[in-house]
């Protein structure tokens, strides 16, 4: 009942989203502030219906309601709670409609915002009422995540394990917050389009939008690569995938966005080109969900689905991004941008902060689109893989990096290179001493790793010395460097910060690729093996039980080079029963910035070989791996601490071998791993503290507003 | 029987988890040579899984590439001989990076293209708009003074 109720609400959301656009059109047309007003109301209820058609579908999750095919495929009763709730939108069905929660909700919030003029907003909200309708269509009549199933089973096909992660559940809310986020600056691109004018007041309004879209994506994308980096077991963050890619490009264009935006905000110019990101971004997202729930790309991380509902995707990609774009190629050449810059000032870095970042985005964009391309035009599969990425991606991102310092501390319109380089002579020395102490004193000598560091430390230092000049540190008396610090908007403060955490991440991503270190042996019980400065000494092994799994853990003792005990470290092998699916579980033993990372893979059983793993592998070992781990799993092996009654899931365990089995023990050392992850916390810090901006909470600032007098007096 | 083997294809389908690449059993017995085949499997696509090198993962092809690039390395051959060798077992799509040839020359030219409009747009626009005239040093002091009370 309460399913078809949700079923109701979501078909009521459907209607509603285009009364919303049908009213703002109409009322805008007719500048009937009523009509307006309906469309504002549809546009609210249209979210509150979809909160309930949500609400439906975690009601069915939590209740294990199998007559739902989407809970059938995705749920099971041994499941705990939180991936019973996480598994609503784990699912291709269920991540539609949290997709359009996000998007009616952010819809909601914009109907309901008082200081946008009359014409722009209509047409804002017009714009949201049609994506609305588009996606909750799609989602109704194509991926209906509360259809029932006409005999429903048992018990649930259960979740992808490796997807049974707290990092996981809080992953795909926070992505879709940050992609959707970007539907409202399409919306608003589309309205100045629409209206003919692009002037500072609409950059301003665009501002919190981005702001709290791009923060969102930066922590969801940090989310994901986390999980990636402790779950996948292969001890990186960043691979390049074409799903991790889908989800950097609106990223890099809506920091792109950011920057251009304080330019027309600032200064009135660049403002089509600032239209043109806003429509991008949110074109890029559509795109990143399409390529995710499409099954075109081949990706670790396979949602494949089938190819009907990718057909239907890209036709609405076609559509909306379309429109955005033919809309922009009409107007756009009306809008004016006469604010002339001299290219060294504040505009002209933050223009070329704009083309790098762009390049930045083609290279992702390309990258991952022409092996699709490609084998579609003359049928040669190519690949196009981290190594490509790595290069290009670097080299257009060190001259942003390189650059970043002396820009911000450049003037408006005319800026003075020397005098700002002469400020940044602290963050210079800093970088040179960085470089220097890295390559000398770190081995295996890279030079390439030392630049990487030194140009974190420049862009720090560099931030460092923005906000000092800005608060006239050691140049204004004391009280004065007081009254200026408390008097600093938070929006400084946010782009201080946000800097900061760029350096931060290019301090890590340096290092850790540079210094990581790794070791893999065949370890029997009481074995050691070295890693880095470590030694790893597997104590004991067991047969254990999760709420809905069975493991086999070991237990490794680690230790420093002065023989302190580091953690014991207790990687598993996961069995879980419901799906088949064997998922190794990864013990991470942090320190202050690096991690040691332990992956216990296959056992092998047989003779155990001479110092700690030689190239000999006993008997079990001959048989294909995946056979014997399982072989491994099915064997409750001898001395195990049993805490349930061990269901017996197959035969009984092979005789032979068992006293001499050793364990293949996989170990990373990550140096500066933490940084990585930092990082990008540390910008989304920055892009939030930006949002709670007095200026924006209050929308328009005085100036603004005079802005708006022609275009209230309208 | 049945079921186990069931199970270990899902294994080897669905997880893939983590290098067996420097499994102690396989390793070359020089440790330059086989640090070098281990540079070699980074750029190694395993065909079966769905974006991972051989480097990284632990499907049974996976096992057997790198096996077949070790003995290559062992024998002597050339990184060039033995890409050259998989391309013509494999195709192209063996390989992570793309050679260098017309069809895939936009990857590179693409973002070239975007830095090169990018510049010639910021420079032209210094050609259109006017110059303001050059202000005298103590209008300079007066601006800064403005743009750097005026924050962001």
């Amino acid at each position: 009942m309460i399913d078809e109720l949700g079923q109701f609400a979501l078909i009521l959301a459907l209607m509603l989203s285009l009364a919303q656009a049908g009213f703002s059109i109409a009322g805008r047309a007719r500048r009937d502030a009523a009509l307006t007003g309906a469309g504002e109301g549809a546009a609210m209820g249209a979210f509150v219906a979809i909160a309930l058609g949500f609400a439906a579908l975690i009601h069915a999750f939590v209740t294990s309601d199998f007559s739902v095919m989407n809970v059938a495929a995705n749920s099971h009763t041994a499941k705990p709670l939180i991936y019973k709730i996480a598994g609503a939108w784990g699912s291709h069905e269920g991540s539609m409609l949290l997709w359009c929660l996000m998007l009616t909700g952010y819809g909601a919030v914009m109907a309901a915002a008082r200081r946008l003029p009359f014409g722009l907003k209509a047409s804002a909200v017009a714009t949201q009422g049609l994506l609305g309708a588009l996606f909750i269509g799609y989602m109704v009549f194509a991926s209906n995540p509360l259809n029932r199933l006409a005999s429903p089973p048992f018990q649930g096909d259960s979740l992808n394990p490796l997807l049974q992660d707290p990092a996981l559940a809080g992953h795909p809310p926070f992505l879709y917050a940050g992609y959707v986020g970007f539907s409202v600056v399409f919306s608003l691109s589309a309205a100045a389009l629409v209206e003919g004018r692009v002037d500072p007041a609409w950059a301003r309004w665009i501002r919190p939008w981005t702001l709290a879209a791009w923060s969102f994506l930066t922590i969801g994308i940090t989310m994901g690569s986390y999980w990636a980096y402790y779950e996948l077991g292969w001890g990186g963050w960043w691979a390049w995938d074409p799903v991790e890619n889908a989800s950097f490009m609106p990223w890099l264009m809506g920091t792109a966005l950011l920057h251009s935006a304080a330019v027309t905000e600032k200064r009135g110019a660049l403002a089509s080109w600032t239209v043109l990101l806003g429509i991008g971004a949110f074109t890029l997202s559509m795109m990143g969900a399409f390529l995710v729930r499409s099954g075109v790309l081949t990706s670790v991380h396979s949602f494949a689905i089938d190819p009907k509902r990718g057909v239907l995707l890209l036709g609405i990609l076609g559509v909306a991004a379309g429109g955005g774009l033919a809309l922009y190629a009409w107007r756009a050449p009306t809008l004016k941008d006469e604010a002339v810059f001299a290219p060294v000032s504040r505009e002209g870095a933050l223009f070329l902060n704009n083309i790098l970042l762009a390049a930045a985005t083609a290279v992702v964009l390309i990258g991952t689109l022409l092996p699709l391309i490609r084998s579609a035009i003359d049928g040669t599969p190519i690949s196009v893989g981290a190594p490509y990425f790595n290069t290009t991606f670097g080299a257009l991102v060190s001259p942003a990096l390189i650059a970043l310092p002396a820009g911000a501390l450049l003037a408006w319109k005319r800026g003075d290179l020397p005098a700002a380089l002469r400020r940044l002579w602290i963050a210079g020395l800093a970088a040179a001493v960085a470089i220097l102490a890295t390559f000398s004193l770190v081995t295996p000598r890279s030079l390439l790793a030392a630049c990487g560091i030194g140009l974190g430390v420049w862009v720090i230092f560099g931030a460092l010395a923005e906000a000092a000049e800005r608060v006239r540190l050691f140049r204004a008396p004391l009280q004065e460097v007081g009254r200026r610090t408390l008097g600093l908007p938070r929006g400084a403060w946010g782009m201080t910060l946000a800097h900061i955490g760029i350096g931060v991440f290019a301090l890590g991503a340096s290092f850790e690729t540079a210094w990581r270190a790794e070791a893999t042996e065949a370890l029997g019980l009481g074995q050691t093996m070295h890693l880095g400065g470590y030694t790893l000494r597997l104590e004991r092994v067991a047969q254990e039980f999760g709420p809905n799994f069975e493991a086999e853990r070991a237990y490794i003792r680690v230790t420093d080079a002065s023989g302190a005990l580091l953690c014991e470290a207790e990687p598993d092998r996961r069995l879980y029963a419901a799906g088949g699916q064997t998922v190794s579980g990864v013990a991470i033993c942090p320190r202050l910035l690096d991690d040691v990372y332990v992956v216990s893979g296959e056992k092998r059983l047989g003779s155990s070989p001479a110092g700690g793993g030689g190239p000999q592998r006993g008997g079990g070992g001959s048989l294909p791996s995946s056979a014997a781990a399982n072989q491994a799993l099915s064997a409750a092996s001898g001395g195990a601490r049993v805490i349930a009654p061990p269901p017996p899931l197959r035969g009984p365990p092979p005789p032979t071998g068992e006293e001499n089995a050793t364990y293949l023990v996989r170990a990373y050392w990550n140096p500066w791993v933490h940084f990585v992850f930092a990082g990008p916390l540390i910008m989304a810090l920055g892009g939030l503290v930006s949002l709670t901006d007095r200026r924006l909470r209050f929308a328009v600032t005085a100036r603004v507003r005079a802005a708006l007098a022609p275009a209230a007096a309208e | 029987m049945g079921a186990l083997q069931r199970t270990g294809l899902v294994f080897a389908a669905v997880i893939l988890l983590g290098a067996a690449a420097a499994d102690p059993a396989d390793r070359l017995a020089d440790p330059t040579q086989e640090a070098h085949a281990r540079t070699l499997f980074r750029d190694v696509r395993c065909l079966v899984c769905q974006s991972e090198s051989i480097d990284e993962s632990d499907a049974p092809l996976a096992r057997d590439l790198r096996q077949l690039v070790r003995a290559q390395v062992a024998q002597g051959r050339s990184d060039d001989q033995i890409r050259a060798f998989l391309v013509s077992r494999y195709g192209q799509f063996v390989l992570l990076t793309p050679k260098a040839s017309l069809g895939n020359a936009i990857l590179w030219l693409g973002p070239l293209l975007v830095v090169a409009v990018g510049v010639a747009a910021l420079i032209t626009r210094r050609r259109t708009a006017a110059d303001p005239a050059a202000l005298d040093p103590q209008e300079e002091a007066a601006l800064e003074k403005l743009s750097r009370e005026e924050t962001i």
